[in-house]
């Protein structure tokens, strides 16, 4: 890209932040996750096993939100994206600009109503490793989630599809897949699947984040049935490596397609 | 100036334009017309580059477009609906356009002044009523004073006495030698500032040439029935191209079928 094309991506994504800063939605996604935590390590039996009921949360909630947010994002904002667009603004920076003036606010939002009340109860230097990986598992799948969110919205051209698509995937990645995936282990249980169900779990993000969770918390009452293996074959470093490797792929690889879908599109 | 040759755009199996050859001329006022569905938003997003062509190319001050978009700023632009960031004011959104184009110069703020808008520039566009916002709409159009003036719509929900002002600023344009392209169902308001028309129908070119020789060949005394009459001249050939019309069209009416 062009010193002017960054620039240009860079300017963008300051306007984003700073509209996006006044929206009350942000804000009501930073206070729910707080209060939620803050119930967690209040009533839920202290901090370490706060922890895990968190993770499950995160690992459910923040992908729904990113979804529901970039999509509705792109839809809502189709007519000013139209507008930026008859202005000399080139396609790639103005693309850039908006998912990572949408990504990092919602990241923010989340590390802030996770963390607030965690530091506030002490966690940060008690449970340091446990608090980071939940901390880093949601902010990866908040990027995950809005790359997921732009392929989604730009290919729906109605808002009320897109919506449902996004309901549709969350709901495939969050809770279907893993049930479907027990099914297949229980049906050719006789066969070694231990492969097949690594390359399982590398295809779905939200069970990528929960192995990355469970090795540090040492939690596997949370996991799905393909975590747990992913669990036995790459404990320790290895597997922490790998699974954010894999959920690095999960955000550059539909980002570079909604880019490219957002390169091609008619407005 | 800008030029556009062989112009198609399908949307799936559909052509929204087909072959569409069309000059839009430096100090003049060209009216794009045509009925809802005709290819005239299509048109002005093909040459603004929102819209990809199936076919044929568009030249702007004879250069073929770029994708990274930098002939647009010689473009200033009105779309049609005006629908800001709620939170964001006018004045915040023009500067955030002036900080993407690189603006250093002096903005055209006459209109600003024409429509008594600088109270609510400071506002956020939701505290503002939808005719307050065409109002800066427009004047964002004309802020850069760009050699190329694109209004879609451009008095839809504005009172008369903006209406005037903006008539008043785009006849100040053809004066300065700029090119100015108009689409509006206001036809009593483009009769009055417009040079040349350009009449759409089912994505084809049926009228491109002045307002006085549609008036003349025509025989009417407005544009309405003017392009009243190429609609019905219009229908008329198209039922006959796809086979529809049992009746020949009448030689009275026939001539306005295809007026080039």
């Amino acid at each position: 890209m062009s010193d002017r094309s960054v620039s240009t991506g860079v300017k963008i994504l300051g306007y984003q932040v700073r509209d996006l800063a006044r929206s009350r939605a942000l804000g009501g996604y930073a206070l729910a996750l707080a209060l939620a935590t803050w119930g967690l390590v209040h009533f839920g039996g202290g901090t370490a096993r706060a922890l895990p009921s968190l993770a499950t949360l995160v690992v459910l909630v923040v992908p729904l939100v990113s979804l529901l947010v970039t999509t509705s994002f792109v839809h809502h904002g189709g007519d000013f994206i139209e507008l930026l667009l008859s202005h000399p603004v080139g396609r790639r920076p103005l693309f850039l600009g908006m998912y990572l003036g949408l990504a990092l606010p919602l990241g923010a939002a989340f590390l802030a109503g996770v963390l607030i009340p965690l530091g506030a109860s002490g966690a940060l230097s008690t449970h340091a490793n446990g608090v980071a990986t939940v901390a880093l598992a949601g902010a990866l799948l908040t990027a995950v989630f809005t790359s997921l969110g732009f392929v989604i919205a730009l290919r729906a051209t109605d808002p009320a599809r897109a919506m449902g698509a996004a309901l549709l995937v969350w709901l495939a990645a969050a809770v279907l897949y893993d049930g479907a995936v027990l099914l297949a282990a229980y049906r050719w249980a006789a066969y070694p699947l231990e492969t097949p169900m690594l390359v399982l779990m590398a295809l779905n993000p939200v069970d990528v984040a929960r192995v990355l969770v469970v090795m540090a918390l040492d939690a596997s009452a949370m996991m799905g049935y393909t975590g747990a293996i992913f669990q036995d074959f790459f404990g320790g470093a290895v597997g922490r490596a790998l699974a954010i490797a894999c959920l690095c792929a999960w955000t550059i690889v539909p980002a570079w397609v909604a880019m490219r879908d957002f390169q091609r599109k008619d407005f | 100036m800008i030029r556009v040759r062989g112009l198609t755009k399908r949307f799936g199996a559909r052509a929204v334009l087909e072959e569409v050859d069309v000059h839009f001329r430096s100090g003049a006022v060209t009216a794009l017309l045509g009925p809802n569905g005709a290819g005239k938003t299509t048109l002005l997003k093909c040459v603004l580059g929102l819209v990809r062509p199936s076919e044929g190319d568009v030249l702007v001050e004879g250069e073929p477009i770029d994708p990274d978009g930098s002939y647009r700023h010689g473009i200033g632009y009105m779309p049609q609906l005006p629908n800001f960031p709620p939170h964001m004011t006018g004045l915040e959104l023009a500067r955030m356009l002036d900080d993407l184009r690189d603006f250093r110069g002096r903005p055209d703020e006459e209109l600003i002044e024409a429509l008594d808008l600088r109270a609510e520039l400071g506002e956020p566009f939701r505290t503002l009523s939808g005719g307050t916002r065409q109002k800066v709409n427009a004047a964002l159009a004309f802020r850069y004073r760009a050699p190329i003036l694109i209004l879609d719509e451009p008095t839809a929900g504005l009172d008369p006495v903006a209406s005037l002002a903006l008539k008043a600023g785009v006849r100040a344009c053809r004066t300065e030698g700029r090119t100015v392209v108009v689409t509006s169902h206001n036809l009593g308001d483009l009769q009055t500032i417009a040079d040349h028309v350009v009449f759409l129908h089912e994505g084809r070119v049926r009228y491109d040439g002045s307002l006085g020789d549609l008036l003349a060949t025509t025989r009417r005394s407005t544009l309405q029935e003017a392009i009243a009459d190429l609609m019905r001249g219009s229908d008329a050939t198209s039922r006959r191209e796809t086979g529809r019309d049992t009746n020949e069209a009448d030689p009275e009416r026939r001539h306005l079928e295809v007026v080039r």
